[in-house]
């Protein structure tokens, strides 16, 4: 009985770490985490990065021959919505 | 080409083309026959060395030819190769059989498995940069210094640059530049009410706000503050990408893209120091920020402005209507300083194209608010303020892109840029606070810039974003000009806000601007090569740069850039020169001396340098030395005696004892030695009445005296202590010159050769505690080995010696001044500088011919030059780029060069120059006419300014040229039709054409990037002609993909096809395919190979290995990494091992463990090597031998040497204009001494941006095998505490630790 009650303790904890994490870092899963929001989390990080590490953008611009600034620019927008509209709920 | 020229071709090419080929097929058997001899293994037994000194030295003398071609072409292997006899041997046998070598088996002479077992051993790494990378990625303008002096802080992403430029000259000077081992991602400058020095912040990775300032007198940047607020890494909710500041300095925001951003209030405490406060948060979720700038609202609370679209409804509508009606906000946040916290204060709708602010002046200078950047167009806002709105005028071009929309990507205060490179000056109508109209008008077009600042005396910098920063001076303000200016008044918004006109301005050359200075860029460098194809001392580098029509290919050579500003040459040889100016306080050299074998030559240096005779110095003579002395007097040391010259042309003869001679002489202004025939000194000083007056002690050294040195005389003083002297027995000894014991001896060094010349100087630096110079002794010999040596001040003994072997001829010593600061110019078989620069004494070889003397030579237009005799010319030249260490030659190109390769035969160069989204010439013109204009009506822009035009997606305009290196000029340009573009391109010849040398290019037609297709690939294969510099088109081959790796591989063709690997061979009409492999994961980027094996490259799944197998002639992947990369370029290092870069700034190693090497090779049937496949991939894995994270895309790498006999080394450039090596561990201790110093020194000095070094050097895998020379080279900067303390842990002094450190260097060039 105790030990159960221990149990139930140790989950309520790990939820509300979980939702902490959740709250703080965007991005951070649940098990109820869709298709769609895992790519479109996968996506915003990576278009960040891109935008983080200057040589990256550069690298782009070159590819593409656009200016940095579009390039950034580009990437930025495409952060609002990465993948599309999100499907339709089944529910 | 039909059967008779061919025949012609190879009557003229044959011989050399066939012993060229012959070479190469034995090269191919001399690989197998060795590959684990290579010294980048670091075995410990052989002593690899030496052997490569020996070894060297007799493929100089002896090979042929043809046989150096073929090490060029085999960068990867060459030296493995030279330094086996076994090789040797195979190559000098008369060839025996035709067919090509296809035998996989490879020939082991010697198998060396001991220095495997101990894997420390295998491969350690050090890894030193020689040119930073020099794109500029934020610049910002302040005070730094704290004087009324502008200043620039730049940052090259992982190092952060002052510069500060010279208004009176307009030349731009690098003061200092320190690597902080993060990413610097935003930079800004803010100043406290009141103060008058400029603090910096920076944004970066390290998930801290670091505020730093500069330190003038020590010159350094100092830390300041430093807040952690989160994880480190370019997150996308870690602030650290923009950074905005409140213009009077009480606060700043950082942001990151996404949700967070922090304000800390700066602010001071009693004794005026910074303070910063705790972090206010101003987040705001589910929102996307796309700029931030502080609002200059004078003393009222600080506003902070930002661009940002919240996605919170776009991402729960299926419909995508939410996504549609999104909008994006200008908000202002406002920091209450009452309150300490930041509230929302006004949000309202612009256009989502928007993508930039810049903030207005406000308070008492203007109107405050914003000018929001969007596509097209121009908006101003404000609180409570009427929007005006104005169209950013677009190019008259027939030829533009009407949908294409101009965005403005930097600016400073009223000076904005647009994508194309253009200028534009906009200017606020206002009465008080209110604005009644803004106004635009282009100004000028520059290069697209990342950064622009403007100076208050009238500059403008440019930091472009591909190719040099450029540094102009603003001649007008562009008020007279004829370009149209629109206004805001002149246009009516729509409903939503929007503008929907179009308005045009005339491009022209610079009006307003003059171009001052440029600093050198390098970005991108795309690809490089390090060859010897005009046979000088050392390898240059050849690398491509630049973007479309600004890129270059750039020729590197080793040594510092000289000007030569006069050459003028004189009747006979001299021997020595001198220049000397009449008295004390001459700001300028008067007088040039040049003394021949028998006469000496005064010329007189005004508007024009004319020859003097009433100077009073005796010309019937060679001369030993010539000083200013005294006061006003001049002084001629000859071989008979020496003659004093005072202000009044009254002489003073003082006559060499009968039967012996002067030898050397050395003098200050107040102190004289000479050496007389036998090796007797005497020693003179000028007394209180102006006159000369010999010493009565005389000293009689140990051998003829071959060369004298005396201490430089500080300012101010009538006496130094030292004298050094130098003798034909092999020593330098150090005598005093003080009164009490004049020439008594202090101490003495042991030499190696005979002294040729002796230098003292005084370097300011911190080596030597307590005092703020210390005094070298440099030491030239007849060797051509210059030593430096530290003269302690109190005791006169000698330590700390440095060497280094300059040339073959001796070395001679010059005292010089560069920079401000005292210098030595050494002269052996090339010139070499000697000079100290933050913090450090660099020694450098000068790109000029070789001298026989020089001297300084300081004149009003050239205040520091060097006045040197070559032949029986007397040149004048100075120094001006100061740690810069390769100067370069450019080749201008036409469109953004790709790849190159190197005819080794004809030694010519083959590029392939390629742009998306351009309008080839051919194309260019046909549209043109089908827009009814006549392409010789249209005055035709500059495209070096201008750009090419501009066409849509898909459309590419592409070249092959072939450069000559010996004239460095374009010899042929073969422009690709029907919109193809080239990817890669190899050199080589057919088995089936043996005499003929081929060149293969990948192309493909209609390719586009995103989504990827193309219509077709291709592979061209042409002929060489005319020796080399021309090209004939043999066939082409359409291909199903785009081929972006081509290679020579047994006398066929290796390409690869998109996945595809493929051997072709020729045809009459086109390529036949005769192997191919199709289970590479997604792209083949990079191919090599020695004998039957394969290193592929692939463009996400790192490297495979796969062998040829001939009897069943399949082509086998029986290795792969373990991890995936994205590999931007490769090397074979040796048999086994591959080392690459990837995308993200990584440089590996990876290695096939040996055993199972041995066991492919001796497996013919392929058995073995098909295995079974191991999770998804090949049968069996690579070792991966180093890891490190470099912090720039690698673009090329090879394994070479610099100096000649040297120790080969990795050498790698990267994508921002960096150049950097690799250089093989030797011993054990020296890895356990340098992976020591390297922790000691992350504890010591941690990175300035507060990015942690190991884990930054570690960013997606941990370091492995690699020290950070750039970490351990930082030592230098230390306090003389912490040096110290270093040093006591490592059980040495820090001289010892700085000699290593420094050797290292030197052992790479």
């Amino acid at each position: 009985m105790v030990l159960k009650l221990d149990r139930n303790e140790d989950r309520a904890n790990l939820n509300s770490q979980l939702e902490h994490l959740q709250s703080k870092y965007v991005g951070t899963g649940h098990a109820d985490t869709s298709k769609y929001e895992w790519g479109v989390n996968q996506a915003r990080d990576t278009y960040a990065s891109y935008v983080g590490h200057y040589p990256m953008l550069s690298y782009f611009a070159l590819a593409e021959n656009e200016s940095i600034a579009r390039v950034k620019f580009n990437l930025t927008e495409k952060m609002v919505q990465p993948c599309g509209p999100p499907p339709e709920r089944k529910d | 080409m039909d059967g008779g020229q061919q025949q012609q071709q190879q009557q003229r090419l044959g011989v050399k083309q066939q012993q060229w080929r012959r070479q190469q097929r034995k090269a191919v058997e001399g690989v197998k026959a060795d590959a684990d001899t290579t010294t980048i293994r670091g075995s410990k037994r052989r002593k690899p060395v030496e052997d490569v000194k020996v070894d060297t030295s007799t493929t100089k003398v002896q090979e042929p030819e043809s046989r150096k071609l073929v090490e060029e072409v085999k960068v990867s292997a060459d030296t493995a190769l030279v330094r086996d006899p076994e090789r040797r041997r195979l190559v000098e046998e008369p060839e025996r059989s035709s067919t090509p070598v296809r035998s996989n088996k490879r020939r082991r002479t010697r198998s060396d498995p001991t220095f495997r077992d101990d894997p420390s051993l295998a491969m350690f790494l050090y890894n030193l940069t020689l040119q930073a990378p020099n794109a500029i990625n934020q610049a910002i303008l302040g005070n730094f210094s704290g004087t009324r002096q502008q200043e620039l802080i730049v940052s090259h992403v992982s190092r952060i640059e002052l510069l500060r430029p010279d208004t009176t000259t307009g030349k731009v000077h690098s003061i200092l530049s320190h690597d902080v081992f993060g990413v610097i991602r935003s930079l800004a400058a803010f100043r406290l009410t009141g103060a008058s020095k400029d603090y910096i912040v920076i944004g970066s990775d390290s998930g801290r706000i670091v505020i730093l300032e500069y330190n003038p007198a020590k010159n350094v940047f100092e830390k300041v503050h430093q807040e952690t607020f989160g994880k480190s890494g370019c997150r996308r909710i870690v602030p650290g990408q923009y950074l905005a500041v409140d213009p009077k300095g009480r606060a700043v925001m950082i942001g990151s893209m996404e949700k967070q951003k922090l304000v800390y209030i700066l602010n001071r405490d009693i004794a005026a120091r910074l303070t910063i406060g705790s972090p206010l948060e101003a987040h705001k979720s589910h929102t996307i920020v796309q700029y931030c700038t502080g609002v200059d609202v004078g003393f009222e609370n600080p506003i902070f402005a930002c661009l940002e679209v919240d996605y919170t409804e776009a991402d729960q509508d299926p419909t995508g209507e939410a996504f549609k009606e999104s909008e994006k906000m200008l908000t202002y946040y406002e920091l209450d300083l009452g309150l300490n916290h930041v509230v929302r204060k006004w949000s309202e709708a612009v256009d989502r194209r928007s993508n930039m602010l810049l903030a207005v002046p406000g308070g008492t200078d203007g109107p405050s608010g914003v000018l929001v950047c969007s596509e097209n167009y121009v908006t101003y806002k404000h609180i409570g303020a009427a929007t005006l709105t104005v169209p950013i005028p677009r190019r008259k071009d027939p030829l533009e892109n009407k949908e294409r929309g101009v965005l403005i990507v930097s600016g400073v205060v009223h000076k904005m840029k647009s994508e194309e490179g253009d200028l534009y000056k906009v200017t606020f109508d206002c009465t008080g606070e209110t604005v009644n109209e803004i106004k635009i008008k282009y100004f000028d077009t520059v290069s697209v810039a990342v950064g622009l600042c403007i100076l208050k005396l009238g500059f403008l910098f440019v930091a472009s974003e591909f190719g040099n920063h450029q540094f102009y001076q603003i001649g007008k303000l562009g008020d007279d000009d004829d370009s149209p200016e629109y206004s805001s008044n002149d246009f009516m918004t729509k409903d939503d806000g929007t503008l929907d006109v179009t308005v045009y301005f005339k491009p022209r050359p610079l009006e307003n601007l003059l171009l001052v200075d440029e600093l050198t860029s390098m970005s991108p460098l795309t690809d490089a090569k390090v060859l010897n194809l005009t046979d000088e001392d050392t390898p240059q580098i050849y690398a491509l740069c630049g973007r479309g029509p600004r890129s270059t290919m750039r020729i590197l050579r080793h040594g510092l850039e000289v000007t030569e500003m006069a050459v003028s040459p004189l009747p006979a040889n001299p021997t020595a020169v001198w220049t000397t100016r009449l008295t004390a306080d001459d700001l300028y050299d008067q007088y040039i001396i040049v003394s021949f074998s028998n006469a000496t030559l005064v010329l007189s240096i005004g508007e024009t340098v004319e020859e003097v005779t009433d100077t009073g110095f005796l010309a019937s003579t060679p001369t030993i030395a010539v000083q200013q002395l005294g006061q006003d007097a001049l002084l001629q040391i000859y071989p008979q005696g020496i003659r004093h010259i005072r202000a009044n042309r009254q002489v003073t003869e003082w006559r060499a004892p009968g039967g012996r001679q002067i030898v050397r002489a050395a003098t200050n202004s107040q102190q004289v030695v000479i050496a007389l025939t036998g090796g007797e000194l005497v020693y003179f000083e000028v007394d209180e009445s102006g006159n000369l007056s010999e010493s009565n002690v005389r000293r009689e050294m140990s051998g003829n005296v071959t060369c004298l040195s005396i201490q430089p005389l500080p300012v101010g003083r009538r006496r130094v202590r030292f004298l050094a002297v130098g003798c034909d027995d092999n020593t330098v000894r150090i005598l005093s010159l003080d009164a009490s014991s004049t020439l008594e001896p202090l101490s003495m060094q042991a030499l190696s050769a005979v002294p040729e010349s002796l230098v003292m100087i005084d370097m300011p630096d911190q080596i030597s505690a307590g005092s703020l110079t210390t005094l070298y002794l440099n030491i030239g010999l007849q060797n051509g080995v210059l030593l430096r040596t530290v003269l302690e001040q109190n005791t006169g003994q000698l330590s700390d010696t440095r060497t280094r072997f300059l040339g073959a001829r001796s070395v001679k010593l010059f005292e010089l001044n560069m920079a401000g600061n005292p210098a030595v110019l050494a002269l052996s078989s090339r010139p070499w500088l000697s000079y100290q620069m933050q913090s450090r004494i660099h020694l450098n070889p000068l790109s000029y011919e070789a001298l026989e003397f020089a001297a300084s030579f300081t004149s009003e237009q050239c205040p520091e030059g060097v006045v040197a005799i070559a032949g029986n010319a007397l040149k004048i030249f100075t120094i001006e780029r100061f740690g810069q260490v390769f100067n370069e030659t450019p080749i201008p190109l036409t469109y953004t060069p790709r790849r190159f390769v190197v005819n080794p035969v004809h030694k010519s160069i083959a590029i392939i120059e390629s742009d998306y989204q351009t309008y080839s010439s051919s194309e260019k013109k046909k549209k043109l006419k089908e827009l009814g204009f006549e392409a010789e009506e249209e005055e035709e822009l500059d495209p070096v300014v201008f750009g090419h035009s501009r066409s849509t997606p898909g459309k590419w305009a592409s070249l092959i040229r072939i450069i000559n290196p010996a004239t460095a000029e374009t010899a042929f340009t073969l422009e690709l039709e029907q919109n193809e573009a080239a990817f890669s391109v190899a050199i080589l010849n057919f088995a089936v054409e043996a005499g003929e040398m081929f060149l293969a290019v990948g192309t493909a037609a209609d390719v586009t990037l995103a989504p990827k297709s193309l219509s077709s690939g291709f592979i061209h294969i042409y002929k060489f002609i005319n020796d080399g510099m021309g090209l004939e088109l043999v066939h082409k081959t359409p291909v199903d993909e785009v081929p972006h790796a081509l290679l020579h591989f047994q006398g066929r063709l290796l390409a690869g096809v998109g996945k595809t690997l493929r051997i072709y061979d020729l045809g009459k009409r086109k390529l036949l395919r005769k192997c191919e492999n199709r289970s590479l994961p997604n792209c083949i980027v990079t191919l090599h190979n020695q004998g039957g094996r394969i290193v592929i490259g692939d463009v996400q799944e790192s490297v495979h290995y796969a062998s040829y197998v001939a009897a069943d002639n399949k082509l086998v992947v029986f290795a792969d990494d373990k991890a995936p990369r994205w590999i931007s370029c490769s090397a074979m290092i040796d048999y086994d091992t591959v080392a690459a870069g990837d995308k993200f700034g990584n440089f590996f190693v990876n290695r096939l463990p040996q055993k199972l090497s041995q066991e492919i090779d001796e497996d013919e049937a392929g058995s073995k090597s098909v295995g079974k496949g191991y999770l998804h991939g090949a049968a069996h894995k690579l070792d991966l031998m180093a890891h490190y994270h470099v912090g720039d895309i690698l673009t090329s790498l090879a394994k070479t040497s610099f100096v000649a006999g040297g120790r080969e080394m990795i050498l790698y450039t990267s994508f921002m204009g960096g150049i950097g090596i690799f250089i093989p561990f030797q011993t054990k201790e020296d890895i356990d001494f340098f992976q020591t110093l390297e922790m000691h020194m992350r504890n010591e000095m941690p990175p300035l941006a507060g990015r942690d070094h190991l884990s930054y050097r570690g960013y997606h895998v941990p370091v492995k095998g690699t020290v950070d020379g750039d970490m351990c080279e930082q030592y230098n900067l230390l306090s003389g505490v912490k040096k110290s303390q270093i040093a006591e842990e490592l059980d040495r002094t820090p001289a010892e630790i700085q000699k290593k450190i420094e050797d290292m260097r030197i052992r790479a060039i």
